[in-house]
């Protein structure tokens, strides 16, 4: 078992109780899911769009499905997971308010992480007058996957507006620590944000 | 010394015959008595009796599907997926393959005698399904020991028999891999397989099924079905590449002779068929695929099916295929999904269409081969 987990999956699995049943958007090698198969016996799939990393999830164990998250997940029905996680993935749908909309359709809990779009270096590159090229966003604005990058603000705007409720926020830099000054000016110094979030209230019984 | 095979092959095989003592209640309500099996193997059977893989074939298939046969220089119709060291690897699994109860390979079917008349079953053998062959292969794998099959395989038709047992025997599959397949074929499916019933049955040479003891094959009318079946496990990206609209000679002759080579490909396709392949088998093997629905009894709940099962599941798809669609696995995935069960799912990106599942496309030997890599590891 790789003891080596990228912190900010690590800052996830803290939020997830053990024997949950698992839905992971964008599951790459399946990293997240093989360990916590391991650490909370927790059930689920990944979806996967790249053939490479769709293999590589079967040659590790876990389960995985071959689908475009841009197709939405009209395969899965309402409630039908306790979670589903999408890391580092939003920026780079279609419509990312609706995949939230979905996320939180399909599961109890919603964890979302991104790039934050806020943070003082992408500021800096704008000021400069060009798109910005940092350590966390380090494509060229043209062949970058990312066509919907956001800050912190922005998302929690969209949040609010919608009535998403969010359960818990974790900002790390893009060494995947919390410092001090992240803890300060969240949108400033964090690079990726986490997002622990839960549908709206439903509508009051008249 | 036996002459050299590729190091990946598994060489000279001989199939045996097997007879089934026990009797078999079949979904039409008859019962056979008894039956006899034609079966290859391949690979060694551990001490524990665990590392058996079932093969199941599809409509035109037969227990001949690695290595070759005495003095034949064609390999199996699965030979480049069952071998040392292949996906299905013969080194680390005992792997078994039949020929289907209704076939025409030296199976209990239309072409053998029926031991009650002494003539051949004919039109009077039953109409079998996807679940009697279960049983059969269940009865099989009582015969040679297996209580629990490492993995069950097959494509098209044979990933209909895959999803049956884990439904049928839940106990007796750990995994089950689905290939091309569907939870049931569509009413579009129906038609063809219609057409291929009634070009065999409207040659008069079929003579209501008895065309053994007239000494003739019905032979125009299973070119046909054979023709029209090979239309539909094409792409028609596949048919433009492969023949395009080629005549095979410089100026058309405006006649009906053969002209374009998908025409010459057809009956070249349609005329071997016939000399390998019978009516009856055809028409059997036809209607078996319309047959299976196996959510029917779940309140065509095809998630309340799966819920029997155990297994876990491979599925795959190619995109090219229109016969048995990648949205047809998708099916397959959401009722396993919904039903709780353990479940990949790899769309192949592919060219020819249905028959794909037979092609050693790197992708789908890759996700084959790391799938069943993780059942040795589990076996071992």
């Amino acid at each position: 078992m790789s003891t080596t987990l990228r912190p900010d999956l690590a800052l996830i699995c803290d939020w997830i109780k053990p024997g949950s049943r698992i839905l992971d958007l964008g599951c790459g090698d399946g990293e997240l899911l093989a360990h916590l198969a391991h650490t909370h016996n927790v059930t689920g799939y990944g979806l996967e769009i790249d053939p490479e990393k769709v293999a590589s999830c079967v040659e590790r164990g876990v389960n995985v499905i071959q689908a475009d998250l841009d197709e939405g997940l009209k395969g899965f029905e309402s409630q039908s997971f306790d979670y589903v996680v999408m890391t580092q993935a939003l920026q780079a749908l279609q419509r990312p308010d609706l995949a939230i909309e979905e996320i939180l359709r399909v599961g109890r809990f919603g964890i979302v992480t991104f790039p934050n779009f806020g943070h003082w270096r992408v500021r800096l590159g704008l000021a400069g007058g060009r798109m910005p090229i940092t350590p966390v966003l380090d494509e060229r604005w043209y062949d970058t996957p990312n066509i919907h990058l956001c800050s912190v603000d922005d998302f929690e705007r969209l949040c609010e507006d919608i009535g998403w409720r969010i359960l818990d926020r974790r900002m790390l830099d893009r060494s995947h620590r919390e410092g001090w000054r992240i803890r300060l000016r969240p949108n400033l110094f964090g690079e990726v944000a986490l997002y622990l979030l839960q549908d709206k209230e439903p509508a009051p019984d008249r | 010394m036996s002459p050299a095979y590729p190091a990946d092959s598994v060489g000279l095989v001989q199939p045996f015959k097997l007879l089934i003592r026990q009797p078999l209640a079949l979904d039409c309500g008859r019962t056979l008595p008894q039956h006899e099996l034609m079966v290859e193997t391949y690979g060694q059977l551990n001490a524990a009796r665990s590392n058996a893989i079932l093969i199941c074939h599809a409509l035109s298939g037969d227990h001949h599907v690695a290595g070759y046969h005495e003095g034949s220089k064609k390999p199996g119709w699965w030979d480049n997926c069952v071998g040392p060291g292949k996906p299905i690897d013969t080194d680390r699994f005992f792997v078994v393959a039949l020929n289907n109860l209704g076939g025409c390979r030296g199976s209990t079917g239309p072409n053998t005698i029926n031991p009650e008349t002494g003539k051949p079953w004919g039109p009077d053998f039953p109409l079998v399904t996807a679940r009697d062959w279960v049983r059969s292969q269940a009865l099989l794998a009582d015969e040679l020991g297996i209580a629990r099959w490492a993995a069950i395989i097959g494509g098209s038709l044979g990933g209909m028999q895959v999803m049956q047992w884990t439904i049928e025997f839940p106990e007796r599959v750990r995994h089950a891999c689905v290939i091309a397949a569907a939870p049931k074929i569509s009413a579009q499916n129906i038609a063809f397989n219609e057409i291929a019933r009634q070009a065999i049955l409207s040659d008069p040479e079929f003579h209501g099924g008895h065309f053994y003891e007239q000494g003739v094959v019905p032979a125009r009318g299973l070119k046909l079905a054979r023709m029209l079946g090979h239309i539909t496990y094409l792409s028609d990206e596949a048919m433009r590449a492969k023949f395009g609209r080629e005549l095979k000679t410089a100026e058309p002759s405006y006649n009906f002779d053969v002209e374009f080579e998908v025409e010459s490909y057809l009956r070249y396709q349609g005329q071997s068929f016939v000399d390998r392949f019978d009516a009856n088998t055809y028409l059997i093997m036809t209607k078996a695929l319309d047959y299976f629905d196996p959510a029917r009894e779940y309140g065509n709940d095809l998630a309340a099916a799966f819920r029997r099962a155990t297994a876990k599941f491979l599925v795959v798809a190619f995109s090219s295929d229109w016969r048995f669609s990648p949205q047809r696995s998708r099916e397959i995935v959401k009722a396993l999904v919904d039903a709780g069960r353990d479940v990949s799912y790899a769309l192949i990106d592919s060219q020819l269409g249905h028959d794909d599942f037979l092609m050693p496309i790197p992708q789908y030997h890759r996700v084959l081969r790391g799938y069943l890599a993780r059942v040795a590891q589990e076996i071992a």
